[in-house]
């Protein structure tokens, strides 16, 4: 079972930040992360961490309602504020950096997700900066556009591959 | 959350708006009148979405445009700072489905205001969110034609599960969007549901 983890604040933006994710896998469980239990963590096989809204930061400051993920030892794949989250429980710092549209990214180091360049929607106000946890895996002309944690199967991409580019759940999904 | 609604008239923004008041406060509807029926950004004809709005009793914002690429998107933010100053509204709600270029642009224009923005029927399959307005009760005609398979007869159809069958069928063997995003035909909702 794969534990979608909902961020957004509004329900209204369910449809948008979940739904569009939840369509493309088949068995799943919807959780919004200040409701999450361990229970939920033990019976998942994976986790998505879902985007949210560019005005909708409120997660920001409940970063510590995701340190579970120092422990979880199964795969991770965090989508925009996903990937925020996964940058900031993983030290980075959030950087504010506005990309919104089709933008270009490029495979910087060989991953279980994509390779090459593509172009990807994006829809965010922030990035983050390197780490000494994390590796960079993809950049685009502004920013960081994907990371994976060290030595964990923990990926965050800052652009959304369930609206352009859905093989990228694909392959997180059979991986 | 105080909200208003780009208003088309259409099928789709319709029912966005349908889906907005049953989670929200929806204050006024915001319609952009191209003058142009090649815009990139809006659904044309728009003539009745006064009346519309009166059926619905939700005030209207209309702000006129030329439909020039890029141009009319200072217009749509026009439009928008309106609702935002005398209706006060905090977000903006769209219709949109599929389309990048048009949900990337409102959503700049949003950022740009400060505003939320929500795009409740983001990434639907088409199929299944016509299905959805049709048995929500929205009584949905077609007023305009614009792909191989779909003559002149098919204007004034109202969509209801048959047609729609049909409509899949066509779109299938005629390989045009069902749901119309690129303006395969256009529709208007002639009744609507009973809103919240």
């Amino acid at each position: 079972m794969i534990l979608v983890i909902k961020v957004n604040k509004f329900e209204l933006h369910d449809g948008e930040f979940v739904r569009s994710i939840t369509q493309l896998l088949k068995n799943f469980k919807v959780v919004h992360y200040k409701d999450l239990k361990k229970s939920d963590l033990d019976k998942s096989d994976k986790a998505i961490l879902c985007g949210t809204a560019l005005k909708d930061n409120e997660f920001i400051k409940d970063v510590n309602k995701f340190f579970w993920l120092k422990n979880y030892d199964k795969p991770v794949l965090g989508i925009c504020a996903g990937m925020e989250i996964i940058g900031k429980v993983f030290d980075c710092y959030l950087e504010k950096v506005t990309e919104i549209g089709m933008i270009k990214i490029k495979t910087i180091k060989k991953n279980i997700l994509f390779d090459k360049k593509f172009e990807a929607y994006s829809l965010h106000n922030y990035s983050v900066n390197k780490s000494k946890s994390i590796d960079v895996i993809a950049k685009s002309d502004k920013c960081i556009s994907a990371i994976k944690v060290k030595n964990k199967e923990i990926y965050g991409v800052l652009f959304h591959p369930e609206v352009r580019n859905n093989e990228i759940i694909n392959n997180f999904n059979i991986h | 959350m105080k909200l208003g609604v780009l208003f088309s008239g259409g099928k789709d923004s319709s029912y966005a708006l349908f889906k907005a008041m049953q989670k929200d406060k929806v204050v006024c509807l915001i319609s952009v009148i191209s003058e142009s029926e090649e815009s990139y950004m809006f659904h044309t004809p728009i003539d009745n979405v006064e009346e519309q709005a009166r059926k619905i009793r939700l005030p209207l914002v209309k702000v006129k445009t030329k439909g020039e690429k890029e141009k009319e998107l200072n217009d749509l933010k026009k439009a928008i700072k309106i609702a935002v100053e005398k209706y006060k509204i905090e977000g903006v709600v769209t219709g949109a489905v599929e389309s990048v270029y048009q949900a990337s642009r409102i959503q700049k224009i949003c950022n740009e205001l400060d505003i939320y923005c929500f795009n409740p029927l983001w990434k639907m399959n088409q199929v299944e969110l016509l299905k959805e307005i049709v048995k929500a009760g929205f009584k949905v005609k077609i007023v305009k034609v614009a792909a191989d398979g779909l003559d002149e007869k098919w204007i004034n159809r109202i969509i209801d599960e048959e047609v729609l069958e049909k409509l899949v069928e066509l779109s299938k063997k005629y390989r045009f969007n069902v749901a119309a995003e690129g303006g395969e035909y256009e529709s208007e909702v002639v009744d609507f549901p009973k809103f919240k």
